[in-house]
């Protein structure tokens, strides 16, 4: 008896000590060479705004997977130069990256052109590359390239539906549109596909306007509108530029019945009164289920404190924020997948596989490596974005509001 | 398209008035640095939008009346411009050196206001903004009614200081034959000086009119350098009236484009004009 007695107690003092040492090995830190990963990001000149959130985002992930267990139980290191909004610049540090700092992985950089530019880079030397905010996706050629701003591969043509499918829903299709839009390439196609719309849902067109990006005189542009009297604005704006359509329609003292902005710039527009009911496209917002996404309540936390201790005005995190959480996510889940860096085995795994995100499951087997159009129509209620169309994402009792 | 209403022209063309004002105030400074100065000054944008940039965090932090900020920068600036000048003095900076130096200048000045203000947008808000009234059918938002009326007195008081004082007299004829005018007892530096303070102060001004009307971010003084260069030279070096009036000729040529043709159109007007003015009258500028 005396012997089973201390054989049980040999026994739990083993057990116990596999177990402290299982805990152990789970939180132990990553140890060995760094497995690099390279980006360039815009954090100088004028797309340096949402650049910021970029590296926000990024400084996130890497800490969470260094907290953890790095990349295959290697520490990550994030090597990020400031591309300075210029995709030739871009173009530059990518093939810096791969051949002097010698990256194991790619991550994009941010915006269509920089985006474009790298993935010109990747291609010369056969690397994948996961990019987070490419507006074109006809221009993807690449087959490494993996998007995970889920636009799906023709937005043009999905998304202005999806618009007019939330309105009519709402019992507010309009009869009379006003197309107006920036000459800025991802959003100029965009509007594009909405005048098709427009023609297809037999709806009028009552003016069609473009101007270029850079503009500055919005006066004439309310004007035009005001006068042409439509049910529904498009307005192809991105960043400030329908803030400052909004601005001069204030002016005037108009205030258009529906109104849509396709990328503008979140806070400034979440805030400004004039911006009451105005609509937009999204892939993320705050609020349920997009929280109940794997890890998107936790980054939702992190991102709101460390964008308000970095002096961001607007603190949410939306569709900027969590495309760039996407491609972490996208990338992680390839690389502890396959156990391997090999670039080959990475975008064959992608290719095959979906990835959990926290905009939801990605998946990369359509034209240019693109799956669904996951985009979302959002409204600003009471200074803040709700998803409010589809109802599969709409934020809980969310619907259109026209007053 | 049809033509356009009697209301939306008038109203586009008032748009286009006031728009060419602030291009008018932009440039009026731009102007005296290169006519009487002989110094192409590509810092007066940065200069302006660092106005901008402080009469934001005043009034949002400070609580301090938009305008009453002036208090505060315009001394403020023509201290800074005073001190350039004799940075510029100092180093004896030739004409075209001055556009290199003040191009750094300006590359430095927008990287502060980013790591003071990030590159995100800031928005003034202030009774300002909202304040408007209609004159008819036409609607008249006051901040911009404001840049025109300061845009106006400064650009004709100095043109009245210039045609009628002795310091006016004196820095014209500095401009005209510095050595001359320093035989005639003309204090050339003293007055360098104080018209480099002049300057930097009215890019202060136009600085605060910017913060008035438009949401702010520091790329976005690029933005301003073509077509205010084109008022300048289409209104001629030195003159205090032609920026305004050739920044009102630009403003109003690309309201009325935007309203009868489609306003992608419109950034090609400054620079057709200038075209013509050259080509008109190759001497003007």
């Amino acid at each position: 008896m005396k012997l089973s007695i201390r054989r049980a107690a040999a026994r739990t003092a083993a057990l116990f000590g596999a177990l402290a040492l299982a805990a152990g090995a789970a939180v132990a830190a990553p140890a060995g060479q760094p497995v690099k990963i390279g980006s360039t990001l815009a954090l100088t000149g004028p797309l340096a705004s949402t650049g910021i959130v970029h590296q926000i985002v990024g400084e996130i992930y890497v800490e969470q997977l260094n907290k953890k267990n790095g990349l295959l139980g290697r520490p990550v290191e994030w090597i990020v130069k400031d591309d300075q909004s210029k995709p030739d610049l871009a173009r530059t540090l990518y093939e810096q990256l791969i051949t002097v700092d010698k990256v194991d992985l790619l991550m994009g950089p941010y915006a269509t052109g920089a985006i474009l530019s790298a993935m010109g880079v990747a291609q010369r030397y056969n690397k994948i590359l996961v990019h987070h905010t490419f507006g074109i996706p006809s221009l993807a050629k690449y087959d490494a390239q993996f998007p995970t701003w889920s636009l799906g591969p023709d937005p043009a043509a999905t998304f202005p539906n999806t618009l007019f499918d939330a309105l009519a829903a709402a019992g507010k299709a309009p009869k009379t549109v006003a197309i107006v839009t920036s000459k800025f390439p991802s959003v100029h196609f965009m509007s594009l596909g909405a005048r098709e719309a427009v023609k297809k849902r037999g709806m009028q067109e009552v003016v069609f306007l473009e101007w270029e990006f850079g503009n500055r005189d919005f006066g004439a542009i309310a004007a035009r509108v005001k006068d042409a009297n439509p049910d529904f604005v498009w307005v192809g704006a991105i960043g400030l530029e329908g803030n400052q359509l909004l601005d001069a329609m204030k002016k005037i003292d108009y205030t258009p019945p529906l109104h849509f902005y396709m990328y503008p710039a979140p806070g400034p527009m979440a805030q400004a009164p004039e911006a009451k009911n105005a609509l937009a496209a999204t892939i993320f917002e705050e609020h349920p289920p997009y929280l109940n996404n794997p890890g998107a309540a936790e980054f939702v936390k992190l991102f709101n404190e460390r964008a308000a201790k970095a002096g961001i005005p607007y603190t949410q995190v939306e569709t900027q924020a969590a495309a760039s959480y996407s491609a972490w996510q996208v990338l992680d889940a390839a690389v502890t997948a396959t156990k391997s860096l090999d670039d080959k085995v990475l975008a064959d795994w992608l290719r095959k596989n979906r990835v959990d995100t926290i905009q939801g499951k990605l998946r990369f087997d359509g034209p240019s490596n693109y799956g669904d159009d996951l985009m979302a129509v959002k409204q600003v209620q009471n200074g803040r974005w709700v998803t409010i169309w589809p109802k599969s994402v709409a934020a809980p009792g969310a619907t259109l509001m026209t007053k | 398209m049809g033509l356009p209403s009697f209301s939306l022209l008038a109203q586009s063309v008032l748009s286009g008035v006031f728009l060419g004002a602030l291009y008018g105030l932009l440039g009026l400074g731009l102007s005296l640095s290169w006519g009487l100065l002989r110094q192409i000054n590509l810092a007066h944008f940065a200069l302006a939008f660092l106005a901008a940039y402080l009469c934001y965090q005043l009034s949002a932090a400070g609580r301090i009346d938009p305008l009453l900020t002036l208090a505060l920068i315009v001394p403020a600036f023509f201290a800074l411009g005073v001190a350039m000048q004799w940075v510029f003095a100092r180093f004896e900076i030739t004409p075209f050196n001055s556009l290199l130096v003040t191009f750094g200048l300006t590359v430095i000045i927008e990287a502060l206001i980013q790591s003071i203000w990030t590159a995100d947008f800031r928005r003034l808000e202030s009774g300002y903004g909202d304040a408007k009234f209609k004159l008819g059918f036409l609607y008249v938002p006051a901040p911009e009614l404001l840049t025109l009326v300061l845009a106006l007195a400064l650009s004709f008081a100095i043109w009245a200081a210039l045609r009628h004082t002795d310091v006016g007299k004196a820095l014209r004829a500095a401009a005209e034959d510095g050595p001359i005018a320093t035989a005639f007892g003309v204090n050339r530096q003293a007055l360098a000086l104080m018209l480099s303070g002049v300057c930097t102060a009215l890019a202060g001004v136009a600085g605060v009119c910017i913060a008035l009307s438009y949401t702010l971010a520091p790329a976005q003084m690029y933005g301003w350098i073509g077509v205010v260069f084109a008022a300048v030279m289409m209104g001629g070096l030195g003159r205090p009236l032609g920026p305004l009036f050739a920044g009102i000729v630009i403003g109003v040529s690309e309201a009325v484009t935007m309203t009868l043709t489609s306003p992608s159109w419109a950034p090609l007007v400054s620079f057709s004009l200038l075209i013509l003015v050259l080509l008109v009258r190759p001497r003007k500028a």
